[in-house]
């Protein structure tokens, strides 16, 4: 780590003139970082305190600033679609995340086998991470609909009595989005451990192999702990992605069958722009960020605040 | 990265293995291609054939009837103009959006790895710390500045919503590029008597092509993909093409017409598609530079 002063060289720094001269000369980079710092102030902080405060109000159509204490978290936390949020968004966080990480690790591995085609088996594993929730959602919805999709494509074909209706069906639903996030994330976690797998020295393959440790050992228990960098990116994205979750549930189920796929996000949106209900949805808004940043706020601190400076 | 080599044992025959190999790998290709194929097939049917035949079948007779529907004439909402309009209202936010969020993030980076200002690095935590706030922990406040300055459902409201939420990232990918150059490099400028802009419009932004290159790739699907900020920000008369997407498959009255939702969805998906298939490697290395370094 190095510091960044800007000194010209030779020049011992505190004669107050120099002082005030280096001050002169940061100025317009103090501008430069204005906008953003405002931004930061206003939007990062002003905006998510604002947040905070209006989930003790009773604010329904136009925001008030009164105080009801803690009356719209008892409230929150007694609504079943609230509650069916959380509990959707827990069983998808899990599914999701450790499904691509599986996935996406299984497919790094067999790309990793020298097989012909690498290149085109990675595009079209990374393809739909390009593609918008939206569009995924749609897709899926058009592929699991069971009048004319999959559950009559295998009918069709002979199977009379096959049935695949999770779509329609409550106890189900949130699994169909969760098959959904596995094909547009999975690819990701694919590019993201197939970069570290590469990255692995190749003397190391060489001992194992003098060793004799069959292939899959060495995987398992030498390279996956190698990987343990690209293993803890790839779930800061995936994460981020969990709570994020909304326009897939939007286009493929709206929520539905009833509540049976209501998540968090858009239980706060629903409340804020359709119900007229804005301290509800702030608060709904305050627990999302409670969440996040107890998980959050400690690998974000020592990744990026405590190494302070300059690092490659 | 310069060790591009495969680990895996050196082929000698096509052993069990091996074809287990190939089996896993395509059979996870045909799952990933799945719903393209389908989306594909799907828009080119008549919906007679969608509604007697097979979901996975090749159109008989292929028609683009449901494209140029989707395209000019499928109804979002009220309107019936297709899906055209969310495509140049798309365009149109995603060009100075693309632009000024990049610009900001280059200017962020080079004032922070380059120059020592007070609380800099306190104010580029909190923004990365911003990074994973949802987005819902700001909307409602933003939505109340923005409709009391005047400048809320237009253009340049949405385009700045995508600047200030594209700051984190941005600025940590030019940051990070920035401190990996040599700094005698801006020593010997500064000695030169060049000042905060000077160096870095003759210095540094010269040299930052393959940087301007990976942020491009990431903002324009990001953008290009958003729904949220579209939806919130942008007013009825500027809905991008994702919230015009779900619009017309949402909103479609009597039977739903799944060829021209399917050719919408397509033509949704091509600007990103293109994207993905023309940058290659450089996507992979885009998505990564936001996050793996630090």
């Amino acid at each position: 780590m190095t510091t960044v002063s800007i000194r010209a060289p030779g020049i011992s720094p505190p004669a107050t003139t120099k002082a005030r001269r280096r001050i002169r000369t940061r100025l317009p980079a103090a501008f430069a970082l204005l906008p953003t710092a405002l931004v930061v102030l206003v939007v990062y902080i002003g905006c998510m305190l604002w947040t905070v405060r209006l989930s003790f109000t009773s604010s329904t159509l136009l925001p008030k600033l009164d105080w009801v204490g803690l009356a719209q978290y008892s409230r929150l936390f007694a609504n079943d679609r609230f509650l069916t949020s959380a509990e959707n968004i827990v069983i998808f966080g899990a599914l999701f995340i450790s499904g691509c990480l599986i996935l996406g690790f299984l497919l790094a591995v067999f790309i990793d086998q020298n097989v012909r085609g690498e290149g085109i088996f990675r595009t079209l594993f990374l393809y739909p991470y390009a593609m918008s929730f939206v569009v995924t959602g749609v897709a899926w919805q058009w592929f699991l609909n069971p009048g004319l999709g999959l559950q009559k494509l295998v009918r069709d074909m002979g199977f009379e009595s096959f049935t695949f209706d999770w779509l329609v069906n409550q106890d189900m639903a949130i699994y169909t989005i969760v098959i959904a996030g596995l094909w547009h994330g999975s690819g990701l976690t694919m590019a993201i451990l197939l970069a570290g797998l590469r990255g692995v020295d190749e003397d190391l393959w060489k001992a194992a192999r003098v060793d004799g440790i069959p292939t899959w050992r060495v995987y398992t228990s030498i390279v996956l702990p190698l990987l343990r960098p690209m293993v803890v990116t790839a779930t800061v994205l995936l994460a981020t992605g969990v709570v994020k979750l909304y326009e897939l549930v939007v286009a493929m189920t709206l929520g539905g069958p009833g509540i049976a796929t209501e998540v968090p996000a858009k239980f706060v949106m629903d409340h804020l722009f359709e119900r007229n209900n804005i301290a509800l949805g702030t608060a709904a808004a305050t627990i999302m960020l409670i969440a996040v940043v107890s998980v959050l706020a400690p690998w974000v601190y020592a990744r990026y605040v405590r190494p302070q400076g300059r690092h490659a | 990265m310069s060790a591009v080599e495969p680990h895996g044992r050196r082929p000698r025959h096509l052993t069990i293995g091996r074809i287990g190999i190939y089996a896993f790998l395509i059979t996870a290709a045909l799952f990933f291609l799945l719903p393209l194929w389908i989306m594909i097939v799907t828009s080119l049917k008549p919906m007679d054939e969608i509604r007697l035949g097979n979901i996975v079948a090749l159109p008989t007779a292929p028609t683009f009837e449901a494209w140029t529907k989707a395209w000019s004439s499928a109804c979002t909402g009220l309107e019936c103009n297709g899906i055209s309009v969310g495509f140049w209202n798309s365009v149109r936010i995603l060009i100075p959006s693309v632009v000024l969020s990049i610009a900001a993030g280059a200017i962020n980076g080079y004032a922070l790895s380059f120059w020592r200002v007070k609380g800099a690095n306190l104010m580029f935590g909190i923004l990365l710390l911003g990074a994973f706030i949802p987005y819902q922990v700001f909307l409602y406040p933003l939505v109340r500045i923005f409709s009391m300055t005047g400048v809320y459902n237009s253009l340049l409201c949405i385009v700045l919503v995508h600047v200030i939420f594209g700051l984190p990232t941005m600025t940590l990918l030019f940051r990070n590029y920035y401190a990996g150059l040599p700094l005698e490099l801006f020593k010997a400028a500064r000695i030169d008597g060049g000042g905060f802009w000077t160096i870095f419009l003759r210095v540094i932004l010269p040299m930052s092509t393959p940087m301007i290159v990976v942020a491009s790739i990431l903002q324009v699907t990001g953008i290009w993909n958003d729904f949220i900020f579209g939806l919130t920000f942008a007013g009825r008369e500027n809905l991008p093409m994702t919230v015009q997407l779900n619009n017309i498959v949402h909103s479609t009255q009597g039977e739903r017409a799944y060829n021209v939702d399917m050719a919408a969805t397509m033509l949704a998906a091509l600007v990103p598609l293109v994207v993905y298939f023309v940058s290659g490697r450089w996507f992979v290395r885009g998505i990564a530079a936001g996050a793996v370094k630090g």
